[in-house]
């Protein structure tokens, strides 16, 4: 996994609550067999005008011109800024990876979805929650200043806006240490391999009928 | 030891190692794949020349790409039947369990889970699926994983996770004739919100909850995860072990009698204390209608669409508008004024034998209305299907106009063939209203068995408590 410390970009927002991955990476997309190559098909029915399928090249297609991410000064954002319970419903990481297929590497919420949430960590995009009046303001300075931009700085656990604001924000320990170095999660829980299988045997023990297949 | 909550038992038995930091190791018993969220995890084990920790714990099947139609001819999308075949040949690389197209054990994943013992009471369960909260109908650990933790469940047999939050949804009363677990999980999501339960473990209690089936259980803790709860539970009890005995996967003789007394420490304590306590009147419920965009906006059939001028919330306001809008409606429709084009009856919410002969009930000796376009029946797996062909439930359905198709996920998220077009409008027994979920542009209200083959024949909603 790419290691995360700093990253800054131009901010886009997305003024909608409740945004489900079903809207983040449609359903026919998730038939690939792949990890990448997501991101042209990031939030593609609000993105597109027409009906997009699989391995269809995305550069012809009628673009939504009203929909955010396709305004000219929202172009190569990196952070995406969204409402409540963003990452709703389906389990599907493939939701993470056209984000960071695209380009976005922070999403600020008010409120996450816990599966969502989760799977970010896994792929170098940093998740941060912010009260709802702070994500509020930054609705209004993102939406009233062209070219707003914020850095984020994830050993600091800082957001630095224009004019030197500093936003903190909280990130837990273990995400936090996995995303500086880029660290391998199932490397990190081999190294207690002793302690599974000793986990492993008692179990066996106290409920073997766990440990078959058919009768 | 201090009282424990029904979660924290099944938390505290799966710990490998605690971090100290509300985060621990958790063992995983039980691990389902399907073909969707697991081709990158497969890859990533290949990639890393790592193997499966533990064989026998996993258990894979095909059910979203799956056709419900014209099985023999296989699949007819290349894309759908390469994944499908992706996972054919990782199981039979690696050695996994799988039930193939055409097995008659073959159906949607949190169908077959526990139709073969395969979901035990005090498990952990995962699986690439938000759904896979059903299994906590049985007073198991069940939760939906992304495909990162897909890989690492098959390489570790064991999951980081952070402890939730107690949510007890307390269901005193009994249902009315006619309503249901699914009218029952849309009231508890109506109340609570889409995001009511996030960062929590829901278990669902009270007499209306003791007074459901395993089936009624399942549809309630399936939509768990609507209301942001990765985890539904309910505690295990006689009812519990009726539908587990003769399982194929379940224990048997002196095993079973281990078990049962093991199983029978899967409650929580009566002095056990919950972060948070809902209650509601079982007795109140009325069957449920979505007519919105999330699996919260929803009311009762005997309520009208509502206004968004009245919501106090500008950002709630706007959404409830744009869902009206996308969902084609008007504020103050009677929702027995919206008439559906396409009726589908099925999901991993909806699609088990109680499920189809609540419908069945309903369309006996009665026709399809005019307007109604298709009309689909879609069991939850081969052995439902041959069990509600045994009840001649399969004639009920055709006789009244309803189309019989094979097992899988199929119109819920339609990934097969059976995908809405623009603009149609679907009541459907499924979990999830999102936009273009059924197909782009497609319009879902999420209703249950009895209401959506009410709809079917009287051409619009209707209550099914008086049908």
């Amino acid at each position: 996994m790419e290691a995360f410390t700093e990253f800054e970009s131009v901010v886009v927002p997305l003024d909608r609550v409740n945004v489900d991955t079903d809207a983040i990476i449609p359903k026919q997309f998730l038939k690939s067999i792949k990890r990448s190559g997501f991101g042209k098909n990031l939030f593609d029915e609000w993105r597109y005008l027409d009906i997009g399928e699989p391995d269809q090249a995305c550069s012809g297609r009628p673009l939504n011109r009203d929909f955010v991410l396709n305004q000219p000064r929202y172009q190569g954002a990196g952070i995406l800024l969204a409402r409540d319970n963003f990452g709703c419903g389906s389990s599907r990481e493939h939701a993470v990876w056209a984000l960071a297929d695209y380009g976005i590497r922070v999403v600020i919420a008010p409120s996450f979805a816990d599966i969502f949430f989760n799977n970010c960590f896994k792929n170098g995009v940093l998740p941060i929650m912010l009260a709802g009046a702070l994500v509020d303001e930054l609705f209004i300075e993102v939406n009233g200043t062209p070219g707003y931009g914020l850095k984020v700085d994830l050993r600091a656990r800082q957001i630095l806006g224009p004019g030197g604001r500093i936003i903190p924000f909280d990130v837990d320990d273990h995400n936090r240490h996995r995303l500086l170095h880029g660290l391998d999660d199932i490397a990190l829980t081999l190294e207690h391999a002793e302690e599974i299988r000793a986990y492993e045997a008692q179990r066996r023990d106290r409920a073997p009928w766990l440990f078959r297949g058919v009768n | 030891m201090a009282a424990r909550t029904l979660y924290d038992k099944l938390w505290d038995d799966h710990v490998v190692r605690d971090a100290g930091d509300g985060t621990a190791l958790l063992y995983i018993d039980r691990h389902l794949l399907h073909e969707v969220t697991s081709p990158q995890a497969f890859e990533g084990l290949r990639m890393a020349g790592r193997s499966p920790w533990r064989l026998d714990a996993n258990l894979a099947v095909a059910d979203h790409n799956v056709p419900t139609l014209g099985l023999e001819h296989g699949i007819t999308d290349p894309v759908s039947r390469v994944q499908v075949e992706t996972l054919d040949q990782n199981c039979a690389d690696f050695g996994i369990e799988e039930f193939r197209m055409g097995d008659p054990r073959q159906g949607i994943v949190h169908v077959i889970g526990p139709e073969q013992g395969a979901t035990l009471p005090g498990m952990t369960v995962v699986c690439g699926d938000s759904h896979t909260s059903t299994h906590g109908a049985f007073g198991a650990l069940a939760y939906g994983i992304g495909t990162s933790e897909v890989e690492h469940v098959l390489a570790t047999q064991c999951l980081q996770q952070k402890k939730a939050r107690n949510l007890l949804i307390q269901v005193d009363g009994v249902l009315a004739a006619g309503v249901s677990a699914k009218d029952l999980a849309l009231a508890v999501i109506a109340k609570i919100g889409t995001a009511g339960g996030t960062g929590c473990a829901i278990e669902f209690g009270g007499e209306a909850v003791r007074g459901l089936s395993m089936e009624g259980r399942m549809t309630l803790c399936n939509m768990a995860i609507e209301a942001g709860a990765r985890v539904g539970l309910v505690a295990v009890d006689d009812v519990t072990l009726g539908y587990l005995a003769g399982r194929p996967f379940s224990p048997v003789g002196e095993q079973w009698d281990r078990a049962v007394t093991a199983w029978s420490e899967l409650h929580s304590d009566p002095e056990a204390q919950f972060d948070r306590v809902v209650k509601l009147d079982g007795g109140a419920v009325a069957p449920q209608v979505s007519w919105g965009t999330s699996p919260e906006l929803v009311v009762a059939v005997t309520d009208r669409v509502p206004d968004p001028a009245a919501e106090p919330d500008p950002s709630r306001s706007e959404a409830m508008q744009r869902a009206l809008d996308y969902m084609g409606l008007k504020a103050g429709t009677p929702i027995v004024e919206i008439a559906p084009d396409i009726v589908f009856i099925g999901s991993c919410t909806n699609s088990r034998i109680e499920d189809l002969r609540a419908a069945a009930e309903i369309v006996r000796g009665r026709q399809v209305a005019p307007g109604i376009k298709q009309a689909l029946v879609v069991p939850g797996s081969g052995l439902i299907k041959r069990q509600a062909e045994s009840e001649g439930l399969d004639r009920l359905f055709m006789d009244a106009g309803f189309e019989w198709r094979s097992p899988g996920c199929s119109m819920c998220l339609a990934m097969n063939e059976d995908p809405l077009e623009p603009g149609q409008r679907c009541a459907s027994t499924s979990n999830r209203n999102f936009e273009g979920r059924q197909g782009v542009g497609g319009r879902t209200h999420l209703v249950s068995p009895a209401m959506a083959a009410a709809a079917a024949i009287a051409g619009h909603f209707v209550d099914s408590r008086e049908f």
